[in-house]
């Protein structure tokens, strides 16, 4: 175990995925409590789709893929709460529509530039080398800016999440939370996407909150809960990904799935 | 000065009118039930008196120093709400939130309101429990709890007993009864039960499609508008 660890801090792009994809992982956990609650799961899948067709496009344009995924998916995400909240097209339907259609653009793009490669591959499933020295430090500082407004913004935070109407009523401009989770879940995408990979990112979303909510019984808990989970589910998945050389996405959601299993069971159990 | 007045409001809805020509005034202390068919506008009623909804006409005042974002709102529940994951404290807690403007987190002022709003309701002893874990009607008083966080004046409810068993619903009643004539808190309510209505209340606004009725409960009982909706027998 300890000649194992010693391997894996040995690589320094190793140690880069861990920091960057532990962070990642916090921010995504934390954003997750609130999108599953308020039952928009899918906008974390919509967003890094999208995500895959602005990577493209930077590898098409040949500039760094931060600078364009970043504000892609960030407009991509403002335009996509504004047009569930005002038009006829819902939510799930908006999401979907975009979503399609960038990873169209996306492949387009990158079959146009490359052909089918390793690249589109490691776009879609994510690959443990991808992280650049200068992409940690960006990583680095928008996952503290991601954490830190959440935290700051708590308590807004929660009452938006648990009663969107009674924070309007009482002067809580609830838009503008849903506009500021919805844009840090964009940042939290685009930062994992090109580890986890496209197609697997918004199972960090996902997992980690709905693991917690098995076991815990105040918000609060669901929130310390889920970065647990994050976390280990985490280190276990990329420790797997590096001794079986599988992409690290896939094998953290594996791990992922494998911990809610467990506590949905022992839930259950307790139970009956 | 009436805490809440309209004057020839009307709500509408993408050009349709759905509310017309509502004149009515609240005083301090008063408890008024809005009763009417579905479709008939109550839902938007309270949205107006809220602030989330901009009448299409006239005009809604708050008197009495009563301020916009100082109204206890107990809306229905929705179905993400009923298997929410948080603690009975968290949720009354968050309806201090008007009074703490953008700073984080929750004073000990705001933490003793909650408590003796708990208390007063006497859900003191579920403060740690889970939200999803209570009865429809427990849940029911949390919210009740959280709102009156948010005011010591005037709360606004949108068929609170929807869901609730028969002695639920009649314990509500009786907290609310409490509330408005022991604490001094002005009620407006939206209900279905007509019964309760006519018992509880000291003034109905009943809304129909074409015309409306304000008045005391006696007015109305008396009122040809009560008859012919009602086939004059009520109680």
């Amino acid at each position: 175990m300890l000649e194992l660890m010693k391997e894996i801090f040995s690589y320094p792009f190793m140690v880069r995925a861990l920091i960057v994809g532990i962070l990642v992982s916090i921010c995504a956990s934390i954003l997750g409590v609130s999108l599953v609650l308020k039952r928009y799961s899918m906008i974390g899948d919509g967003l890094s789709h999208v995500g895959f067709g602005a990577l493209a496009l930077a590898a098409a344009l040949n500039v760094a893929p931060l600078a364009i995924a970043i504000p892609v998916v960030v407009v991509a995400a403002i335009l996509l709460l504004r047009v569930s909240e005002n038009s006829k097209l819902k939510g799930d339907a908006a999401i979907a529509v975009i979503s399609t259609g960038s990873l169209a653009v996306g492949v387009t793009l990158v079959s146009i530039n490359s052909g089918m490669n390793v690249d589109l591959y490691n776009y879609m499933f994510g690959s443990i080398l991808a992280m650049s020295k200068s992409d940690v430090t960006i990583s680095v500082l928008l996952s503290v800016v991601v954490m830190g407004l959440y935290l700051f913004f708590y308590d807004k935070i929660f009452a938006v999440t648990f009663d969107e109407t009674f924070a309007k009523a009482t002067g809580t401009p609830a838009g503008f939370y849903n506009m500021l989770l919805s844009v840090l879940t964009a940042i939290t995408v685009v930062l994992g996407m090109r580890m986890m990979g496209a197609l697997l990112i918004s199972s960090f979303i996902i997992f980690p909150p709905l693991t917690a909510m098995r076991i815990t019984k105040s918000f609060k808990g669901v929130l310390i809960g889920s970065i647990f989970m994050a976390i280990i589910g985490f280190a276990i998945g990329i420790t797997i990904s590096f001794i079986y050389a599988i992409p690290t996405g896939a094998s953290i959601v594996l791990t992922d799935m494998c911990f809610f299993f467990l506590f949905a069971g022992i839930n259950w159990i307790k139970n009956r | 000065m009436a805490l809440l007045s309209c004057k020839d409001v009307a709500f509408a809805y993408e050009n349709q009118i759905v509310v017309a020509d509502l004149n009515f005034n609240i005083n301090q202390g008063e408890y008024l039930c809005i009763i009417g068919e579905n479709g008939s506008g109550k839902t938007t009623l309270i949205k107006g008196l809220l602030g989330l909804k901009k009448p299409a006409t006239g005009t809604i005042t708050a008197g009495d120093g009563l301020k916009a974002n100082q109204i206890g709102y107990v809306p229905q529940q929705t179905l993400a709400q009923k298997d929410f994951p948080a603690s009975v404290g968290e949720v009354v807690l968050s309806g201090c939130l008007n009074s703490r403007g953008l700073k984080p987190g929750y004073g000990e002022k705001e933490k003793q309101r909650a408590l003796d709003n708990m208390k007063l309701l006497g859900i003191s002893e579920l403060k740690n429990r889970c939200y999803r874990e209570l009865s429809g009607g427990q849940q029911q008083r949390v919210l009740l709890a959280r709102s009156l966080c948010a005011t010591s004046t005037l709360l606004l409810l949108d068929e609170p007993t929807a869901g609730l068993d028969p002695i639920a619903t009649e314990d509500f009643y009786g907290i609310l009864k409490n509330l408005n004539e022991n604490h001094g808190i002005t009620i407006i309510m939206v209900s279905h039960d007509i019964k309760e209505a006519v018992m509880n209340a000291s003034h109905i606004l009943h809304l129909a499609h074409s015309s409306h009725f304000f008045g005391t409960c006696d007015d109305y009982q008396k009122s040809e508008f009560a008859k012919r909706f009602w086939g004059g027998g009520i109680c």
